[in-house]
């Protein structure tokens, strides 16, 4: 009975092709999206896990940082200099190294090429606390930073952009008019969501706030590292308090540096990801809405037009619970058939968008995307299908079967 | 023996507006034995299709009783007398009602589908009635692939299907022309003389002959009941 019903509905959603294309087309937008944006903001949750594993889960960046609001405003000037990661150092238990990184972006020539890089200041630490090495030649030593010498490291993406010889090392380029030897290349990194992570020099600290002065100088961010994974969070409260205590900072003041973890980043990425979620459970509860009014519309018209098999099928013995099934039945099949379009599409998208975007870690939906586009679907034809089909139900087989 | 169908001072009315109440049936009492062949005829507005609707169980007498092989049907709910429609009444329409987009199999085993039966056993049950009415060869073709002769024998063979205790056949030659409609005539009298009970409602006299018995209507009460032949069998 229920597979006749369902092969039934089939025929007669087959028999109206043109019509019922047209009516499923609102559960057909909304389950498409719902496995698109399902399928896109999963592949980027990957994206950016795999990077914050990459990066180490026990880095901490302290940056200068004025807080929004009047407490902010009367905070003064904002500095944040190396003295304070030393300090940093010294007394935080939990920290185990960091380098100071002072960054802007300037031009680089080598010959007749030339582009503009992210320039970096660090300190010989970074590659341990980055977790990012050399791939050809040397990091920089400590007489690099004491001297203040005119050495660099490359970026993977500077070599072949700038046409320089395949080992460069030891030539000389060209840092905002300042001859620099080329002392190590960083191993390649590739994109990440369309950013270059390639293309950028990097100088000794030193030199950079001796080139750039002291405003830089006051400016410095550090990355720090802590001891293991599991002190993240107390490192950060250990960094949080010694630059308020050097800050001399009141307990009624906001503090006038930013300490950020992995772990925060992950927070506001996943609150990130979860606004994409809610806005797109927005839409789609609007397309599933319309879908099912589509629904609920052309079922009303199919009991209107089969008023006479209802009424031939009462007189040869059919009850109400009958009728109402088969209505339902119908109705919950054609959103099916809706849902299934849906996510088929849903699928050619969220793959099309796979395809385009560099570095995507593959196409994948989870299972309980689909299973949800799938039980939206149903419960739509469920709910919008009932009234047409207790109204089909009630009808007098007298009358119905005198309709013309 | 009790008679097959005892209708007792049956009345049905209609409130057509505030006012006017309309008396479709006015006291009929009436009572047919199984096997009989009894054609009830009438002019339109004589009350003969409410009498048809009340013997197909289609609709309840507003008073009077109506014992149908020993159940009072009177005071049936719509689910019972649906179950009842389905075991004892076989019906057969002027416009043959199938639906359109079933072959003869599927209409035929409409019936059995509503009794619960299995599907093997309903294809089984549907095939034997379409070869009984002589439609063995265009067991699935559409309506819209058949003459009119041959739709209402896939109708009749709907109606035989479930093995019911009355055929009720409402102008079942209305919409065919005079030779099919006689080919469709004979059928009845096959399945009158192989035992079925057979109500026929027509305001054909010609087609009255056919029967053994012929109940007239006038004003919603009967005004004359002849027997032409004695019951067969």
């Amino acid at each position: 009975m229920f597979l006749e019903n369902v092969l039934m509905a089939l025929k007669a959603i087959w028999a109206n092709k043109m019509r019922s294309m047209l009516t499923t087309l609102g559960i057909v937008i909304g389950t498409a999206a719902v496995i698109a944006v399902v399928s896109i903001v999963q592949g980027f949750s990957q994206v950016i896990t795999n990077e914050v594993q990459n990066l180490g889960a026990n880095t901490i960046i302290v940056e200068p940082f004025r807080p929004p609001g009047k407490d902010g405003d009367k905070l003064g000037k904002i500095v944040l200099t190396w003295e304070d990661g030393l300090a940093v150092m010294r007394t935080c238990p939990s920290v185990s190294v960091a380098t100071p990184v002072v960054q802007h972006f300037g031009e680089v020539k080598f010959g007749e090429e030339r582009s503009q890089y992210p320039i970096l200041g660090v300190q010989p630490v970074f590659q341990d606390v980055r977790n990012y090495y050399v791939d050809l030649g040397r990091f920089f030593g400590a007489l690099d930073e004491t001297g203040r010498t005119n050495a660099c490291v490359i970026g993977h993406g500077v070599l072949t952009e700038l046409k320089l010889p395949e080992n460069p090392i030891g030539r000389d380029l060209l840092v905002e008019g300042r001859n620099c030897n080329i002392i190590g290349v960083m191993e390649p990194k590739g994109q990440l969501l369309g950013q270059e992570l390639d293309k950028f020099v990097m100088i000794p600290y030193g030199t950079a706030v001796g080139a750039w002065g002291h405003t830089v100088e006051e400016n410095t961010a550090f990355l720090v590292r802590s001891k293991t994974p599991e002190l993240v969070e107390q490192a950060a409260d250990e960094i949080e308090n010694t630059l308020r205590v050097r800050h001399r900072l009141r307990s009624d003041q906001p503090s006038d540096f930013k300490v950020s973890t992995q772990k925060e980043f992950l927070k506001s990425f996943t609150k990130f990801a979860n606004g994409v979620t809610y806005v797109v459970a927005g839409v789609v509860s609007i397309a599933l809405l319309v879908g099912g009014i589509g629904i609920m519309n052309i079922m009303l018209v199919s009991v209107t037009e089969r008023t006479r098999e209802i009424g031939v099928r009462k007189a040869v013995g059919a009850r109400r619970s009958h009728i109402l099934s088969q209505f339902v039945i119908e109705a919950i099949t054609l959103a099916l058939v809706g849902g299934i379009i849906g996510i088929a599409m849903g699928i050619g998208v969220g793959a099309i968008a796979a395809k385009l975007i560099p570095n995507w870690p593959g196409f994948f939906v989870p299972i309980w995307a689909v299973v949800l586009a799938f039980g939206f679907s149903s419960a739509v034809g469920l709910f919008f299908g009932i009234y047409p089909a207790a109204k089909a139900s009630r009808l007098d087989p007298i009358e119905s079967l005198r309709y013309e | 023996m009790s008679a097959l169908i005892d209708i007792r001072d049956v009345t049905k009315t209609y409130e057509m507006g505030a006012e006017t109440i309309v008396h479709a049936l006015d006291g009929v009492s009436l009572s047919i034995e199984a096997g009989d062949y009894v054609a009830i005829m009438g002019p339109s507005g004589s009350g003969k299709s409410t009498l048809m609707n009340l013997i197909g169980c289609l609709d309840t007498p507003s008073t009077g009783s109506y014992v149908l092989k020993g159940r009072e049907i009177s005071a049936m709910n719509d689910d019972e007398l649906a179950q009842i429609r389905n075991k004892e009444i076989g019906f057969i329409f002027q416009t043959f009602n199938l639906l359109p987009r079933a072959d003869a199999v599927q209409n035929v085993e409409l019936p059995l589908v509503y009794s619960g039966l299995p599907r093997r056993e309903r294809k089984i049950r549907a095939e034997k009635s379409l070869d009984a009415v002589g439609l063995g060869t265009r067991k699935h073709h559409r309506p819209n692939e058949m003459s009119g002769g041959q739709r209402q024998r896939v109708a009749i063979a709907r109606a035989l299907v479930n093995d019911p205790s009355i055929l009720l056949a409402d102008e079942p030659t209305g919409n065919l022309d005079s030779k099919t409609g006689e080919e469709i005539l004979a059928l009845m009298d096959d399945l009158h003389r192989g035992g079925n009970t057979i109500i026929l409602v027509t305001h054909e006299d010609d087609l009255a002959q056919h029967a053994a018995r012929v109940v007239r209507l006038r004003d919603g009460k009967i005004v004359s009941d002849v027997r032409n032949h004695p019951i067969a069998g």
